[in-house]
């Protein structure tokens, strides 16, 4: 299996990580070398087993969906690289 | 009391609760030892000034019935701390304060303890050396340019150095047990489910726990009786019946049935980690335990498994750093170009390397081959553990497959790196507890570990083996002080 530089392409688009042609090479070489070493497992026949979805055998408890933080809008918001009174500031979006 | 910092946390609380020493005078002195160590690069943020404040505070009224009163702690930065910088390591969190506290360093400060300062960590946790922090790499105090282990490395650091009496970590595939390892402390990554992952910066949802790292297993053992507690802030913590891990800890361990897994005596081991095992076992017998060969036969899968399971939870937990809400943004033409610029600029080399993994096995046409084959392969890999434990009460590993490398040594080879964390991946794949204490050295000195592994739920178990073994191994680290001049 071989991962190549279209495939790196359409990766990084997906993750939103934009990537040029010098760090795509890098990352090619990277992810071939970390995909030959997990390529191990098809080694493994699974046909019948379960996949694991978690590892505790608990089931989910319920709790009232009350709001318990409050006036916390301006600190949050102070968090933000960039911002107009109540709001967060984005790129234009819409022509 | 000159030698404050060479004290114990327990000896510490010891001293506070009979006023033989002032949280004052406990917290200036991890203070100024902090001061004269920025050379290891531990911390990432310091916060002296309101720690020598608090303690102050604490002594104005000191409340000696808590389980830390007046302890100073630094904690690992991936811990959110209201009111004081929260980084992962990154750059995209620079500058995130958050607004709320995590409920493990929460239930530190209502038993007393004093917040120091954030420690060093790879960047979202992500390696094992803490090469990929932001922030620099972290300096091991055992030689100089030897790496401290991660992705724990600022908090074994500073509690090998004595900078802080005790820490916590986070554990994802051997982010407690490696470092400890590396630095000849202890390090306890409880069961999953056992510390609420509430406030903490997430990497993989699934396996990821917070627990202790301490220069004992005494320590170690009072810390996760504070920090284990049931959250219902976290949906996948669990309400079972906790021990009073400290208070409950005993050497008797007589007629413990401890396995060693074959499997674990990988190809191209060193010699040293071989006679390291070897002598464990030994210690383990003279303890009372009994020895049992057991099989864990799907241990070589476990890395691969990982290397599917923990990239694809990441990419799905780090879509949210996209320069809009908190954290570093870095300007676009357009919005999307303002997010890949913020994600490309504001993320480290491992940590996109990992997105860009978990987003491939989880991209259409991928997810049956990777992520679905993982998720059952990590299912025989649990049930290998539940059929070694209707034989054993606990099992016993090296922690690490060799001792503290260089910096730089590992860096351009990622599967390499990867392959430090073989003995701890499975402990996370299935959910397990797991503890590495200091057990020898190798012939640089350098400081060699052994895990033990225990059943769900049964840390009291492996903290009495580990507690029983720390006693008849009487390790000594053997530090200089090299960075203080």
């Amino acid at each position: 299996m071989s991962i190549d530089l279209k495939t790196i392409k359409h990766i990084s688009k997906l993750s939103r990580i934009s990537v040029d042609e010098k760090k795509a090479e890098k990352l090619a070489g990277d992810l071939n070398s970390i995909f030959d070493f997990i390529e191990k497992l098809n080694e493994l026949k699974t046909d019948n087993v379960e996949p694991l979805t978690s590892v505790a055998e608990t089931t989910l408890k319920l709790r009232s969906d009350e709001v318990k933080s409050k006036n916390l809008r301006e600190q949050v918001i102070k968090n933000s690289p960039k911002e107009n009174e109540d709001y967060f500031v984005v790129p234009k979006v819409i022509e | 009391m000159s030698d404050i910092t060479k004290q114990s946390l327990s000896e510490l609380v010891e001293n506070i609760k009979s006023k033989k020493l002032s949280s004052s005078e406990v917290t200036k002195a991890f203070v100024e030892r902090s001061e004269k160590s920025k050379e290891l690069n531990a911390y990432i943020t310091e916060d002296f000034t309101n720690a020598l404040n608090k303690a102050k505070m604490f002594d104005e009224k000191p409340n000696l019935d808590l389980k830390l009163p007046g302890i100073p702690m630094a904690v690992k930065d991936l811990f959110c701390t209201k009111d004081l910088r929260t980084t992962a390591g990154s750059k995209i969190l620079n500058n995130f304060i958050p607004t709320y506290e995590s409920t493990v360093t929460q239930n530190i400060w209502n038993e007393g303890a004093i917040l120091m300062g954030k420690l060093n960590c790879d960047e979202f946790a992500m390696g094992s050396s803490n090469e990929t922090s932001f922030f620099g790499n972290v300096q091991n105090p055992i030689d100089k340019n030897l790496v401290p282990g991660g992705s724990s490395g600022g908090s074994s650091s500073a509690v090998a150095a004595q900078l802080t009496p005790i820490t916590i970590g986070t554990d994802t595939g051997g982010s407690i047990r490696q470092p400890a390892s590396f630095t000849g402390t202890v390090g306890l990554k409880p069961t999953y489910g056992s510390c609420s992952r509430y406030g903490i910066v997430a990497f993989a949802s699934s396996l990821d726990q917070a627990g202790p790292m301490a220069q004992n297993v005494k320590d170690c053992a009072l810390l996760q009786g504070v920090i284990s507690t049931y959250d219902e802030k976290d949906s996948t913590s669990i309400d079972f019946k906790r021990n009073e891990y400290s208070k409950e800890l005993t050497k008797d361990i007589k007629g413990k049935k401890i396995g060693i897994p074959k499997e674990y005596r990988v190809d191209g081991m060193p010699k040293e980690i071989e006679d390291l095992w070897k002598k464990g076992i030994e210690y383990a017998k003279d303890c009372g335990a009994e020895i049992i060969d057991i099989s864990l036969p799907h241990t070589n899968y476990a890395l691969p498994t990982y290397y599917i399971v923990a990239p694809a939870e990441a990419s799905s937990n780090l879509a949210r750093y996209d320069g809009v809400k908190y954290g570093f943004r870095a300007e676009g033409e357009n919005l999307i170009d303002m997010y890949e610029k913020t994600r490309s600029e504001g993320f480290g080399a491992e940590v996109q390397r990992r997105i860009m993994i978990g987003t491939y096995v989880l991209s259409s046409g991928y997810y049956d081959a990777y992520y679905l084959k993982a998720q059952k392969v990590r299912k025989l890999i649990k049930n290998d553990f539940d059929d070694a434990y209707r034989e054993v009460d606990a099992i016993l590993t090296p922690s690490t497959p060799s001792s503290a490398f260089k910096i730089g040594e590992k860096t351009n080879d990622p599967v390499s790196m990867y392959l430090n964390d073989i003995f701890t991946v499975p402990v996370n794949l299935a959910g397990l507890p797991g503890i590495s204490i200091p057990a020898g050295h190798d012939s640089n000195g350098y400081p060699l570990g052994l895990q033990i592994i225990g059943k769900a739920f049964d840390e009291q178990n492996i903290l009495n083996i580990a507690y029983a073994m720390e006693e008849k191994i009487n390790f000594k680290n053997n530090i200089t002080d090299w960075w203080i001049k």
